[in-house]
Formats: structure tokens, sequence, C-alpha cells
């Protein structure tokens, strides 16, 4: 079907366009600016003549003996072990909801529902305090632990098995006396692709910019995540005695958010078909 | 194919087994380490009171008449319901629009749109707020450009009056794109051939935005209102990473979240704090259960 493109509603959507795209622009132009030019220039334009990012650049990253890329690491852990691990579960979990029948099928899906209606706030503390008299508050388990879990990731697996895996050819490679457990990796997995990449992306993205979560259950700085650190960079200047580092704050909040932005674009094609396929219902 | 579908129909398509427990397990098993589990120990504390003298008690449910004469908790209560009755909307609202016109096909750079209005989405709450931040402040700020530039004075973002809507406009900047996405996945399942009738029978862009796709956008319609009811009701790092710029606005209590972590790491009030989020909690699951019904009850 062909449909006359429209200059109208281009230029409208533009504007939610702009919305979006402004405050990164910002976040870029200011990047290349000293903390002095930060309170000199223009918000929206750079610096004229002083184009300062790639001392800014070293500077997050050799500040207080390197901390920047400490706090890096502990992300990508925090993701690799929290987001993979999450992924991996919701995958196995979504798969037998939707292809095997067993007592107590039903219990799960209440218990599940009911439990993403309880907001995270009312677990945070009492969470908390049980991590704490196991002493996993302070580690990274206390962080990467309570990330393994997701109810949308289980229920896009959920949605998405149901829909790319045919119950024929699961019954097929019973006949032929597969193991569920080979039919699964060999027979599932490589259909439920599409649907793997969506919920690791949007479980890396829950990690990654995680914040809550790991405010209340560490308090050593050699521990934080990326989110964590900036913040207690930007709250130094409030202190006593503490250097005001915003230039800092500002190249390593665009640092922080360059992977995940790569990582969208690059895989836009599968996340996108994925998601598109598990909003499929029946 | 034929062949398999005659395999397939007799009853025992799935086997009803302990099968599917080795893949649901493990889990269940996380599951009710970080969720099940907290919550019951909540109740639990919830029901009790650590007293200087006499030290842990039970006290039945004297916390929850103590939270429900509380004032400070019902104004941080009244801040988040306004938060929900005016920001929601509008965040939805524009998202439904933007998915509508990406889907329209009437678009020019269509997937230009509709990955750029997304990415916010991939942003941590932390830098959106900085972010913000440092663009709302009138000194050296994006606002305090403006001023200079045009020998204007605009409203200050972070005063009192507006401090709640710039926190909703951070949020609002955050989520449309995410839930743009979701009416986009939606629609992009619905079937061609309704598309085909319409046109047969002369419908207009108009008539088909109300007749198909708006009936296809149902559950996800619902689903993305009880996720913002839920965040709302949660609101706490954008208020709170943007307490420094405004201490005496937005206070440690400023919202029933804030106010149950300054409760127990301030003020080490477990108890208490665990009474305040079960509170919110409860009120929360009635209010996307209602969310639901309706959504259901419509169809």
């Amino acid at each position: 079907m062909h449909r006359r493109r429209s200059v109208v509603l281009t230029a409208l959507t533009a504007l939610v366009a702009i919305y979006s795209l402004v405050p990164l622009f910002w976040l870029v132009v200011n990047a290349t600016k000293t903390q002095q030019g930060l309170i000199s220039s223009f918000g929206l334009w750079f610096d004229d003549g002083r184009f300062a990012l790639v001392d800014n650049i070293r500077l997050t990253l050799t500040y207080d003996d390197g901390v920047f890329v400490r706090w890096l690491g502990n992300t990508l852990l925090y993701v690799v072990a929290g987001a993979g691990g999450a992924t991996l579960l919701a995958t196995l979990g979504g798969y037998g909801l939707a292809k095997f029948d067993f007592p107590g099928k039903r219990a799960v899906f209440a218990v599940v529902i009911g439990a993403v209606a309880v907001p995270g706030t009312a677990l945070a503390v009492p969470t908390f305090l049980m991590f704490s008299k196991m002493g996993l508050t302070n580690t990274p388990w206390s962080v990467i632990i309570p990330s393994l879990v997701s109810p949308f990731g289980l229920y896009l697996m959920w949605t998405f098995s149901a829909q790319a895996v045919p119950d024929e050819m699961l019954e097929a490679a019973r006949i032929d006396g597969a193991g569920e457990f080979f039919t699964f990796l060999r027979v599932s997995v490589p259909l439920l692709g599409p649907g793997i990449v969506t919920v690791l992306l949007f479980t890396v993205v829950a990690t990654w910019n995680n914040y809550f979560l790991p405010l209340i259950m560490l308090k050593d700085p050699r521990w934080y995540p990326l989110t964590i650190g900036l913040n207690s960079w930007n709250d130094q200047a409030g202190t006593v005695g503490g250097e005001a580092v915003f230039n800092l704050v500002i190249t390593g909040s665009l640092l922080t958010i360059l992977p995940l932005l790569a990582a969208f674009l690059l895989l836009q094609r599968y996340w996108q078909s994925g998601l598109a396929a598990g909003s499929v219902k029946e | 194919m034929a062949i398999s579908d005659a395999r397939a129909r007799p009853g025992r398509r799935r086997r009803r087994s302990l099968e599917g427990w080795t893949f649901v397990g493990p889990f269940m098993l996380v599951f009710a380490l970080v969720f099940l589990a907290p919550i019951g120990y909540s109740i639990y504390l919830s029901l009790y009171r650590n007293r200087l003298i006499g030290g842990n008690s039970f006290v039945g449910l004297d916390n929850y008449s103590q939270a429900i004469g509380d004032g400070q908790f019902w104004s941080g209560f009244g801040r988040v319901a306004l938060f929900l009755v005016v920001q929601v909307p509008i965040m939805l609202l524009l998202a439904l629009l933007v998915a509508l016109a990406v889907d329209s096909g009437r678009l020019y750079g269509k997937a230009f749109f509709r990955v750029s209005i997304f990415l916010p989405y991939a942003v941590p709450a932390v830098v959106a707020t900085l972010m913000w931040g440092f663009m709302y402040s009138n000194q050296f700020g994006l606002v305090g450009s403006i001023n200079d530039a045009l020998h204007v004075t605009l409203p200050e973002p972070l005063s009192a009056d507006l401090a709640l809507a710039s926190i909703g406009n951070i949020v609002t900047w955050e989520f449309v794109g995410y839930n743009m996405l979701i009416f986009y996945s939606a629609l992009q399942v619905v079937p061609v051939a309704l598309y085909e009738s319409a046109a047969i029978d002369g419908a207009g862009q108009f008539r088909i935005v109300r007749a198909i796709k708006l009936p296809h956008l149902r559950g996800a319609l619902v689903i993305a209102t009880i996720f913002s009811v839920i965040g709302s009701f949660q609101l706490f790092n954008e208020p709170a990473i943007m307490r420094p710029l405004a201490r005496n606005v937005i206070t440690t209590a400023y919202t029933p979240n804030m106010y149950a972590y300054s409760l127990s790491f301030a003020g080490r009030q477990y108890n208490y704090a665990a009474t305040v989020a079960i509170i919110m909690g409860l009120i929360t699951m009635a209010i996307a259960y209602a969310v639901q019904l309706r959504g259901a009850r419509e169809k």
C-alpha cells in the first residue's frame, strides 16, 4: 500500500525528535568545555577557541587514581553477570511456561504478575536488611543477585516462545527420542534469537542504568557502578572543601551512555523485530 | 506440514509433567529470594517496633495507624498522585501520537524518528537528571544562557511552583520513546487484511485509527498505564538526584519513596519505613488492578 507522505506530520514529529535530541546535543557540546568554559559560554554551542574534549576524557579517566575506570569495570561486571543471568533465567522460564504444562503453572503466573505490581521500593529496604544479615551488602553479590530477576523479560520470552517455536517441531524431536534440554538447545534456541537479543538489551539497560539498588547496597566507592560514581562527583561540589568537577561529571556522563547508544543502534533490527513479535497475542 | 498438523492435533500437544519445572525452577528460585522473601519480611517488620527500652516488640497495626495520621507521608503521596494524573497522560498521549505518526507510513525519514525519540531511554536516570539539572540552572545553565542572550528572566524551573513540573519533564523525556516503541510494536502486528478491507470500504486515515488501530492498542495501553502508575508512585531517582540543587523545595519526604528511604537510612526507623512501603505497595496494586479491570471491561 503506497501512502502519500506528509510534510506537516513530519514537521510535528520532528518537534518531538528535537525535544528528545537537544539534551543529548547539549551533553556532547558541553563535554568539550573546560570547567571555566561551562560557566562563561552559551549552553547550546561550543566555547570559542577552546576545545577540551580530549583533555576532559583524559582527566575523567585519570582523576582520583582512575576511579572512573574502576567504576566502568564494576558496571561491566554487574551487567555481564546480572543482565546475562537475567536473560538466561527469563529465556528458560518463559520457554517453560509457553511449552509445558506442569502442576503449579497457574500459581507461578499469579505470583509473578502479583509481585510485579509491588513497587521495587517496598522491597528495597527489607532486601537490604536481609542481605545485610547474610553478609552480602557492600559486595558485588548485593547488586548482581536482585538483577537476576526480570519479570518483564519472563513475560516477553513467554509470548515470544509461544509464537516462535511451533509445537509440531518439538513433538517431532520428542518422537525422535531427543531429551527436553537437547531439544531446547538445538531446536528452540535458534528460533528464539530475536527474543533473546531483545530481553538482553532491556536487561542490560536496566542493570547499566540502575541507581536505587546499588545506592542502598553499597557503601564502598570501590564497588560503585558508574551511575553512583557520577552522582558522587556531582555532589562533591556541595561538600566542604570538595572540588567542583562539573566538566568531569559531564564528560563521564557522555562516556557512560555511549556504549548503550551504540548497542541499541547496532542491534536495532534484532530487538525491534523481537519486541514486535513478543507483542503478538495467542 | 499437513502430516505434522494431524499428528499435533490429538489432545496431548503439551506434556503434563514436572519437566516444565526444570525450566521455570531457576527463575522461581531467585524470584523467591529477591521478591517473595522481602515481601514477607516487610510485613513482619511492619508489625514490630524497636524501642529504646524493651527492644523489639510486637505492636500489631500501630505502625499503620501512625502512617494514616502522618502528614509528611500524605503530602508526599499527594505530590506523586498529582504527578500521576498530569504527567502520565501527557507522556502516554505524546507517545501514542508519535507511534501513530511513525506507523502511518506518511513520514519522511521514519526510521530516524523512531530511533532518535527512543534514544533517551538508554540514558541512565542519573545522567538524565544531571543533564536537565545543569540546563535548568539559571546561573550557568541553559536557562541562564537564554536569560542573558535574550535579556529576559524566565521562571526558575527549580522554584517551589515549578519543581514538580520540571521533574515531570525529565521523566517524560526519558520514557516517551520507550512507550512509543511499545505502542509501535503493537501496531506492527495488526493484520494487513484489516487495512485492505478498510481501504475497500473507503475509510479515511482517522477512521482507520479509530476503528482499527486504537482497539488493537488496548492491551499495550493497559500495560503502559500500569507501568507508569508503578513508576509514578515509586518516584525517587529524579527528585533525589535533583535535591542538592533545591534543598528547600525538594525535601527528604518529597515522595513516599524518598520518605521511606530517609526513614531507614538517616533515621534508622526500619519498621516504620517498611510500613510506609507496604501502604504504597497496596495502593499501587489496587490502582494497577483497577486499570486492568477497566481495560478488560472495555473490550
